[in-house]
């Protein structure tokens, strides 16, 4: 990862090339060294620097104790307050402290003059550390997300944290701090740029209101920054059906099961001590709702040119975007209690992982944690640029709620009923243009999408029971995630010929498939909308 | 549904001509079996000998039975082990009673290894690992002889690098 840049002087102005000139407007993206948010190493370093307070003022408290309570002092030898006070080194001391504030403080400058990052057409660069020099590059055709984390704390400072995803273990490009206007430019231009669109820059607008309080106030407030496009959510999650989604959900089934276990249990022993191994699940399961109902809070998805934008949160906030062809698979599923509801859940899997948590407290991976039909065919849509038109609105329609039957899918055979007494009917596949859709489950409905261009490989698999009912597996192997596109008992020769159409289509589609440029078929100037995504 | 149940012929793809793996892999897979039967019987000798012990003798028979079946399905098991190089993808088959089948276009590789183990390598046979960014595809050949492990691997990133895809 070194090249001649890393060398350069961290002058942070003139260092690097550019091919080209560039509009003066793309300030950040310019291609040259840039350096974070002032505030960065006291945002990063806040909760260090509380930590050695709390050490300091426990180290103290005897002494405290002391001044306040003299009966329960006692001449401690070991206390440096005493000791310092003994010998009458006060100035020494103080002098040290000051020293060590110093130098912390020096620290701080330092490595927020040695952190810097540019950005070219080509990749993005950061290079950090005092002592232990880092440069990472990632190219911009790489990217798999791009997310704009303000933690409350910064949010007060007026700063972001922008975090670039890459494919890989711990591969991601962090940018923290950064300020909030700067932030939302630099997305703008990161996604233009890897987007291989040849429009011009767009002039960054200058943030409303006059003074620097105004402007926070406004920053705090405001729910999305990216004053270019200001998309609207195609969905809104009332408060009402989130608590009840919550309060419905399959954790809620667990939950009932083992109150009445306990319940139970307590009855027939009348012994009350297996309260005690409830009451930690029960901390833990509460903290698990409290965390998922605030990262649901305030939720909005919507389209913008460079593909979905996700955010939520209420104190924190995260705002992230992924840009067309990074979703590798989507699954809609209905848990039990939500079906008299008709709600729906919808979860992707990604190759790369932005590292704030998501609402489960995995790696975010829910596009949207609760709504209706017509909210999925909202985002179904969104997410994929293909299925449009009312075809694909009465396919999806299908694929979530139908039992089965001749229904344009693919289903299995009587004999499956067998291994899937309840969803032989439904349980089938269907190719469409630029998918492979897989529809499964009578009581826990799921219906799985994988876009043809996004498949690593596929499997059919027979066991030996399978082997005697004629039927087989089928697996769409994608990356890894919280879902896996499985078909289990599909007859066996429509099972080989649907083997031998995914093979060919995941070849063929690979081949046409221009999302790590999403827009480099555009023309220039033009700001079309999402729907260039495949084309 | 009394029709329902069939013993059929075994599922194959159409126009397919399948290349084998070695057949000295079997002895590959005797010498593991093998071992694995020496290990459990010491263990359980042990166990009787010094902890006067009779249960571990009865996990050691379970598993001598398992090992016998196993070493009688060997043969057949690496002749079921046949792969593929088609115009754009890699077709891999494996297994007798758990049957198989991958296809992975060659744009989708992301590295391929190649492993010996001690057996496998006195016997001059190599395991081809194709690794892909989905992590559950699994599509590993074994009991290549080494020259053709070799050329495979040269040959399948070099048709990588011309079919070139992201993720």
């Amino acid at each position: 990862m070194t090249d001649s840049s890393a060398r350069q002087e961290p002058q942070a102005s003139v260092a690097g090339a550019v091919d080209g000139p560039r509009p003066t407007a793309a300030r950040l993206a310019d291609g040259e060294w840039h350096r974070l948010h002032p505030a960065s190493p006291l945002l990063r370093g806040g909760i260090v620097l509380i930590a050695v307070l709390g050490f300091v003022v426990s180290n103290l408290r005897e002494r405290l104790v002391e001044v306040f309570l003299p009966r329960y002092g006692g001449g401690d030898q070991g206390d440096p307050v005493e000791y310092v006070l003994e010998h009458g080194i006060i100035l020494q001391v103080l002098g040290v402290i000051v020293g060590v504030l110093l130098l912390l403080i020096a620290g701080f400058y330092v490595s927020w003059r040695m952190h810097s990052f540019r950005i070219t057409n080509e990749v993005v660069e950061v290079r950090s550390g005092i002592l232990f020099r880092t440069n990472r590059k990632a190219r911009l055709d790489r990217i798999q997300g791009i997310n704009i984390v303000r933690p409350f704390f910064a949010r007060l400072f007026g700063a972001s944290k922008l975090e670039i995803s890459q494919a890989g273990q711990d591969a991601n490009v962090q940018l923290s701090y950064l300020g909030t206007a700067a932030a939302d430019e630099l997305r703008r231009e990161i996604l233009r740029l890897a987007s291989g669109s040849r429009a011009a820059a767009q002039p960054a607008r200058q943030a409303a209101g006059q003074n620097v309080i105004d402007r926070r106030m406004n920053e705090f407030l405001a729910p999305e920054h990216d004053p270019g496009t200001p998309p609207a959510s195609i969905v809104n999650i009332h408060l009402g059906r989130l608590v009840g989604s919550m309060l419905l959900g399959n954790g809620m089934i667990v939950a009932l099961v083992v109150i009445a276990a306990i319940v139970v249990w307590i009855s027939r022993t009348g012994n009350f001590f297996v309260l005690v191994f409830a009451l930690p699940s029960a901390l833990g399961f509460f903290s698990y709702y409290a965390r998922r109902f605030t990262r649901s809070l305030r939720y909005s998805i919507s389209g913008t040119p460079d593909g979905v934008r996700v955010g939520f949160g209420l104190l924190s906030t995260t705002s992230e975007t992924l840009p067309p062809g990074r979703i590798h698979s989507i699954e809609v599923s209905q848990s039990l209690l939500w079906r008299p509801f008709g709600w729906w859940e919808v979860r992707v899997n990604r190759a790369g992982h932005s590292s704030t948590r998501g609402a489960d407290n995995q790696a975010n991976t829910t596009l949207l944690p609760v709504g209706n039909l017509a909210d999925v065919s909202k985002v179904l849509e969104l997410l994929l640029p293909e299925l449009v038109g009312a075809e694909s609105v009465t396919m999806i329609e299908r694929g979530l709620q139908s039992r089965g039957g001749d229904d344009g899918f693919e289903n299995s055979p009587r004999r499956a009923a067998w291994l899937r007494p309840f969803s032989w009917r439904r349980n089938g596949y269907l190719v469409t243009p630029g998918s492979f859709v897989l529809r499964k489950g009578a009581i826990w409905r799921k219906f799985i999408v994988v876009p043809q261009p996004r498949l690593q490989s596929v499997a059919l698999s027979q066991g030996p029971v399978l082997r005697m009912l004629r039927l087989a597996d089928i697996h769409l192997h994608t990356v890894t995630g919280p879902i896996r596109a499985h078909l289990d008992a599909v007859d066996q020769d429509r099972a080989l010929a649907f083997f031998a159409t995914v093979a060919d289509a995941a070849v063929r589609s690979q081949e046409s498939d221009t999302t790590h440029r999403w827009r480099s078929g555009e023309a220039t100037g033009d700001s079309a909308r999402l729907d260039d995504g495949t084309a | 549904m009394q029709g329902d149940f069939h013993v059929t012929d075994r599922l194959d793809l159409p126009a397919t001509e399948w290349r084998r793996v070695s057949p000295k892999l079997v002895v590959v897979e005797l010498v593991s079996w093998g071992l694995t039967l020496l290990i459990a019987g010491a263990a359980a000798i042990v166990c009787f000998v010094v902890f006067h012990l009779w249960w571990p003798g009865s996990v050691a028979t379970v598993f001598a039975i398992v090992a016998l079946v196993n070493v009688i399905l060997v043969p057949r098991r690496v002749r079921a082990i046949g792969y593929q190089l088609r115009e754009d993808d890699l077709l891999l088959r494996r297994g007798i009673m758990w049957l198989r089948f991958v296809a992975v276009p060659y744009g989708r590789m992301q590295l391929v290894d190649i492993n010996r183990g001690p057996v496998a390598r006195a016997l001059g046979l190599s395991e081809l690992k194709f690794v892909t960014a989905a992590a559950s595809a699994g599509v590993t050949i074994p009991g290549l002889p080494e020259a053709e492990a070799d050329d495979l691997r040269d040959r399948l990133v070099a048709l990588a690098e011309t079919r070139r895809a992201g993720l």
